[in-house]
C-alpha cells in the first residue's frame, strides 16, 4: 500500500485533483469577490481548474521537481536504475530519466488512449448503422466523434513519441536523448492532457469534431474549453519532444556516423521534429485565442462587433482566421504521424528483403522534403471556406507536388523489394500491409486536393476515407510491424507468430472493406459528421459493412495486445538479433541492460549493404581503445 | 582522464546541447510571435487604433535599455566583477518591472477593452503574450541573480547566466517587432 501511494503516476492524480479543485476555487473566490454571480462551474473556473490541475500532476509525479531544484542552485547527478529500495516494475510507473523507459511508457499510454478512442468509434459506428436515431441523442454522437478524432490524435502522438524515444538513441548509439528530465517531462504532460479530453466529454461535451472551428466553437458546450486546454497540452509535448530529438541527433552521434549512414528510421525522426518544434505552436496559438474568446470576449474570431468597438470602428475577427491558424499545424501534422511509419517501412524492407536499401539519400531528402513541402500546403483544407480565390492554385498545385517525395518513397521501396530473397514473418506482412493502405490513401488524396473535384468531395465520407487510409497506412500499420519487429529486443522475448499473422489478416481485410465502404459512401453522398442519414440515399448496407468492418478491426488489435501480453510474461527467449539486421541495436543484448552501450560504436560501412558479403555497418571500440 | 577535466569535458557536451536547444526553442516560439503579428496584419489590414505614442516610444525604450543592462551583467561575470553583475541584473529587472507597468497599467488602462472587436483582441494578445514572456524573464533574472549571489557561477561556466541573457534578448527583439506593428503601421483610426 505504501508503494502504491509512493508510485509517481498515483501522486500526480492527486496532484491534479487538488490543482483542479485549487483553480476552480481561486476563480469562484475572485468571482465572488469582485461582485459576479459566484457560480461554481462557470466557465473560466473549469479553464484555471484545468492548467492548474496539469500543473498539479506535473508537480505530483515529480517532473518538475530537478528544475525545481537547480533553480534554487542545488545539482542533481543522473540516476540510473529504480528508485532506492522499490522494485523494477515502479519505474514505469513514476519519473524516470532512462529514453528505453520513457519509450514503453510512450507506447503503453498511447495504446490505452488507443483503445479509449476506438472504443468510441464502434459506439458511434453503431449508431450509423440504420437510418434515424437509436442509441444516442444528436449531441452525444458529436461528442463522440470529436473525442474520437482529437484522441486518436493523441493516440498517435503518443505512439510516434514511442517508436521515436525508444530507438533513435539506440539507433544513433548514443547513451540517452540530450535531456532527459525535458523527455520525461514531455511523455508526463501527455497523462493530465488525455485526462483533460476524457473528462471533457463529460461536462457537456462538445460538437465541432476535432477540428474546433468557430463560431460553432464558441458556442458549444462545457467541453470545448477543456477539449481547447488538452489539445494544447498536447501540443507542448510536441514541442519539447520534437526540440529534444533534434538536439540528439545533431549532437549526440559518434563522430563516425555522418548524417548520410543513420539508420533511415533517424532520418524519418528528423523530419517530423522539425514540423512537430515549429508548426504546433500555431494550433497552440489557435486554441488559446479560442479560449480568451470565450472566456474575455476578445474578438479574434467574431464577425460581429458589439457597441464598443462600433465606436472604435475596429475591423471584426474573422472566423478564416482561425482555419488559417489551425491547419497551419494540422496538415503538418498528417506528416507528424506519418513520417515514423514510413521510416519503419524503409527501415524494416531492406531486413526482410536481404537487400540493400534502394535510394537511401532520396529517402533520406524525402523525408525532408515532405517536412518542407508540409508548411506550403495548409489551405487545401479551405478550398470551400470563402477564402480569396487566388490562394487556390498555389495550394493545389503545392499539395499535388506533395506526391513527388512521398512517389520517391514507393519506387525506392518496390527497388528493394525487386529481386529480394522475402520472407515473410508478421512484421513484413505489416510492413506490405501499409504499402497497400497507404497506396490507397495516396490515390484519394489528389481527387481532395483538386480544387474542382474537392467543391463535391469536401465534407463527405470520400475524406474521412482518404484519411484513414493515411492514417492506417502511414501510422497504424508501421507501428504493429514496429511492435511486433522490436518485440524480442524490448522484452527479450518471442511472440506468437500465429497469433502475429491472424492479427494482419484480420486487420488488413477489415481495413480495405472498411476503407472502400468510407469512399463509396462518400461519393454517393454521405456527408462526415453527420448521425442520421436519408434512407433514400442508398448508403445504409454501406454503413453496416463499414461497422461490422471496424468491428473485426478491433478483434484484430485486442488480439495483437493478447499476444504481446501473453508473449511478454510468458514466451520462449529470443535470440539477439533474430531478424540478422545490421543496425547497432540489434548488436546488444536483449533485453537492452540500463548503459545500452558498454562500448562506443564505430561506424565502418554503409547501413544497409545487406547481401553484400563481409560488409559491416558498425563495431563496438572495445574497452580502452578509443576515447 | 583526472575527474577534473572529466567534469569540464561533461560540461562542454552539457554547454552544446544547452545551446543548440535553447536556440530551437527561440526558433520555435518565433512561430507562436509569427502567428501572433500574422494575426495583426489579417485582422487589422493597413489600420491601427489610436494609442499613446507617448507611452509606447517610452516603455520601447526602457525594454532597450534593459538589454544594455543585461549585456552588462553577462560581460561583468566574465571580467569576475561580481559587484557590478549582481547590480545590472537588479537593474535589468527593475527596467523589465517598468516595462511591464508601462504596458499594463497605461497601455491596458486606456480607452481600449479587450472585448473591444478586433483592435481590443489583437492588442491585448499580442501584449499580454509580450507580458507573460517578460514576466518570464524577470523571473529567469531573480532566479540567477539568487545563485549568482550565492557564487554559483564563474566566469568560465555560466550556462544559466547566458541562458538568462539571450533569453531576455529574444524578448527585447520581439518586442522590436511588436512595437511598430501595433503602434506605427498604418493609418491610426478615430
Amino acid at each position: 500500500m505504501r508503494t502504491f501511494f509512493q508510485l509517481g503516476f498515483v501522486r500526480g492524480l492527486l496532484g491534479q485533483v487538488l490543482g483542479t479543485l485549487l483553480g476552480m476555487g481561486l476563480v469562484t473566490g475572485a468571482r465572488a469577490a469582485f461582485g459576479y454571480d459566484p457560480l461554481w462551474l462557470a466557465e473560466p473556473a473549469w479553464v484555471i481548474g484545468g492548467l492548474l490541475g496539469t500543473l498539479g500532476f506535473m508537480v505530483g509525479v515529480g517532473a518538475l521537481t530537478d528544475w525545481a531544484k537547480w533553480a534554487i542552485g542545488i545539482d542533481t547527478p543522473m540516476h540510473h536504475g529504480a528508485p532506492a529500495g522499490q522494485p523494477e516494475w515502479t519505474r514505469y510507473f513514476a519519473v524516470d530519466l532512462s529514453h528505453k523507459v520513457i519509450g514503453v511508457q510512450y507506447t503503453v499510454w498511447g495504446i490505452f488512449v488507443l483503445l479509449f478512442g476506438g472504443f468510441l468509434a464502434t459506439l458511434f459506428r453503431v449508431e450509423l448503422m440504420q437510418p434515424g436515431m437509436q442509441y444516442f441523442t444528436t449531441d452525444q454522437y458529436n461528442t463522440l466523434i470529436s473525442a474520437h478524432g482529437i484522441i486518436m490524435i493523441s493516440a498517435i502522438l503518443l505512439g510516434v513519441g514511442g517508436m521515436i524515444n525508444y530507438l533513435v538513441p539506440l539507433m544513433i548509439g548514443a547513451s540517452d536523448m540530450a535531456f532527459p528530465r525535458l523527455n520525461a517531462f514531455g511523455f508526463w504532460i501527455n497523462v493530465p492532457a488525455s485526462l483533460l479530453l476524457i473528462t471533457a466529454m463529460f461536462v457537456g461535451g462538445w460538437d465541432t469534431g476535432w477540428t474546433a472551428y468557430p463560431p460553432n466553437s464558441l458556442r458549444t458546450a462545457l467541453g470545448g474549453p477543456l477539449f481547447f486546454l488538452g489539445f494544447y497540452v498536447i501540443g507542448i509535448s510536441s514541442i519539447v519532444g520534437g526540440l529534444n530529438l533534434l538536439v540528439t541527433v545533431f549532437t549526440m552521434r559518434p563522430a563516425s556516423m555522418s548524417l548520410f549512414r543513420m539508420p533511415i528510421f533517424v532520418w524519418a525522426a528528423l523530419g517530423t521534429s522539425i514540423l512537430q518544434l515549429l508548426a504546433t505552436q500555431l494550433v497552440g496559438l489557435a486554441m488559446l485565442m479560442l479560449i480568451v474568446e470565450r472566456s474575455l470576449n476578445m474578438g479574434f474570431f467574431t464577425p460581429v462587433l458589439n457597441e464598443a468597438a462600433k465606436a472604435l470602428n475596429s475591423p471584426p475577427g474573422d472566423p478564416v482566421l482561425f482555419q488559417h491558424l489551425f491547419w497551419f499545424y494540422s496538415h503538418p501534422a498528417v506528416y507528424v504521424f506519418v513520417l515514423p511509419g514510413l521510416g519503419i517501412i524503409s527501415e524494416l524492407l531492406p531486413v526482410f528483403a536481404r537487400k540493400p536499401l534502394f535510394g537511401y539519400k532520396w529517402i533520406a531528402l524525402s523525408s525532408i522534403g515532405i517536412a518542407f513541402l508540409g508548411f506550403l500546403v495548409w489551405a487545401h483544407h479551405m478550398f470551400t471556406s470563402g477564402m480569396s480565390n487566388y490562394l487556390r492554385l498555389p495550394f493545389m498545385y503545392a499539395t499535388l507536388i506533395i506526391a513527388v517525395p512521398t512517389g520517391v518513397k514507393f519506387f525506392s521501396w518496390l527497388g528493394t523489394l525487386w529481386g529480394g530473397k522475402l520472407t515473410y514473418p508478421t512484421p513484413m506482412l505489416f510492413v506490405l500491409g501499409a504499402i497497400s493502405v497507404f497506396l490507397l490513401g495516396g490515390l484519394t488524396g489528389p481527387p481532395a486536393a483538386t480544387i474542382t473535384t474537392d467543391l463535391y468531395l469536401h465534407d463527405t465520407y470520400w475524406v474521412v476515407g482518404h484519411f484513414h487510409q493515411t492514417f492506417f497506412g502511414g501510422f497504424m500499420f508501421p507501428f504493429f510491424a514496429a511492435m511486433y519487429y522490436w518485440f524480442p529486443k524490448v522484452t527479450g522475448r518471442k511472440y506468437n507468430e500465429m497469433l502475429g499473422k491472424l492479427h494482419f489478416w484480420l486487420m488488413l481485410s477489415g481495413f480495405w472493406v472498411m476503407s472502400l465502404g468510407q469512399i463509396w459512401a462518400g461519393l454517393l453522398g454521405m456527408r462526415r459528421r453527420i448521425a442520421d442519414y436519408d434512407p433514400a440515399l442508398g448508403v445504409q448496407n454501406i454503413q453496416i459493412a463499414v461497422t461490422v468492418a471496424a468491428y473485426v478491426i478491433a478483434l484484430a488489435i485486442l488480439i495483437g495486445l493478447y499476444n504481446f501480453i501473453v508473449s511478454a510474461r510468458s514466451a520462449e527467449v529470443a535470440e539477439r538479433n533474430p531478424w540478422r539486421s545490421r543496425s547497432p541495436e540489434w548488436q546488444i543484448p536483449s533485453p537492452i541492460p540500463e548503459h545500452s552501450f558498454a562500448t562506443p560504436l564505430a561506424v565502418v560501412g554503409e547501413p544497409y549493404d545487406y547481401g553484400l558479403p563481409g560488409s559491416v555497418y558498425v563495431r563496438m571500440v572495445p574497452a580502452g581503445a578509443g576515447d | 582522464m583526472s575527474g577534473a577535466t572529466a567534469a569540464q569535458g561533461e560540461y562542454r557536451v552539457a554547454l552544446r546541447n544547452n545551446r543548440l536547444g535553447l536556440w530551437l526553442f527561440f526558433l520555435s516560439e518565433s512561430f507562436l510571435f509569427a502567428g501572433l503579428l500574422v494575426t495583426r496584419f489579417y485582422l487589422w489590414g493597413n489600420t491601427r487604433p489610436e494609442l499613446n505614442q507617448l507611452n509606447g516610444l517610452l516603455v520601447t525604450v526602457v525594454l532597450l535599455l534593459s538589454s544594455f543592462t543585461m549585456n552588462r551583467a553577462e560581460t561583468a561575470l566574465v571580467q569576475n566583477d561580481r559587484k557590478t553583475f549582481l547590480n545590472s541584473l537588479l537593474i535589468t529587472a527593475a527596467l523589465g518591472l517598468l516595462f511591464l507597468a508601462g504596458v499594463m497599467v497605461f497601455e491596458w488602462g486606456g480607452h481600449i477593452r479587450p472585448s473591444d472587436g478586433a483592435y481590443g483582441a489583437v492588442l491585448f494578445g499580442m501584449t499580454g503574450m509580450h507580458a507573460l514572456h517578460v514576466v518570464s524573464g524577470i523571473v529567469f533574472i531573480l532566479i540567477v541573480w539568487n545563485n549568482g549571489r550565492r557564487g554559483l557561477y564563474s566566469s568560465e561556466q555560466h550556462w544559466g547566466v547566458e541562458a538568462c541573457a539571450i533569453w531576455w534578448h529574444y524578448v527585447d527583439l520581439v518586442w522590436v517587432f511588436f512595437y511598430p506593428a501595433l503602434y506605427l503601421m498604418g493609418q491610426a483610426i478615430r
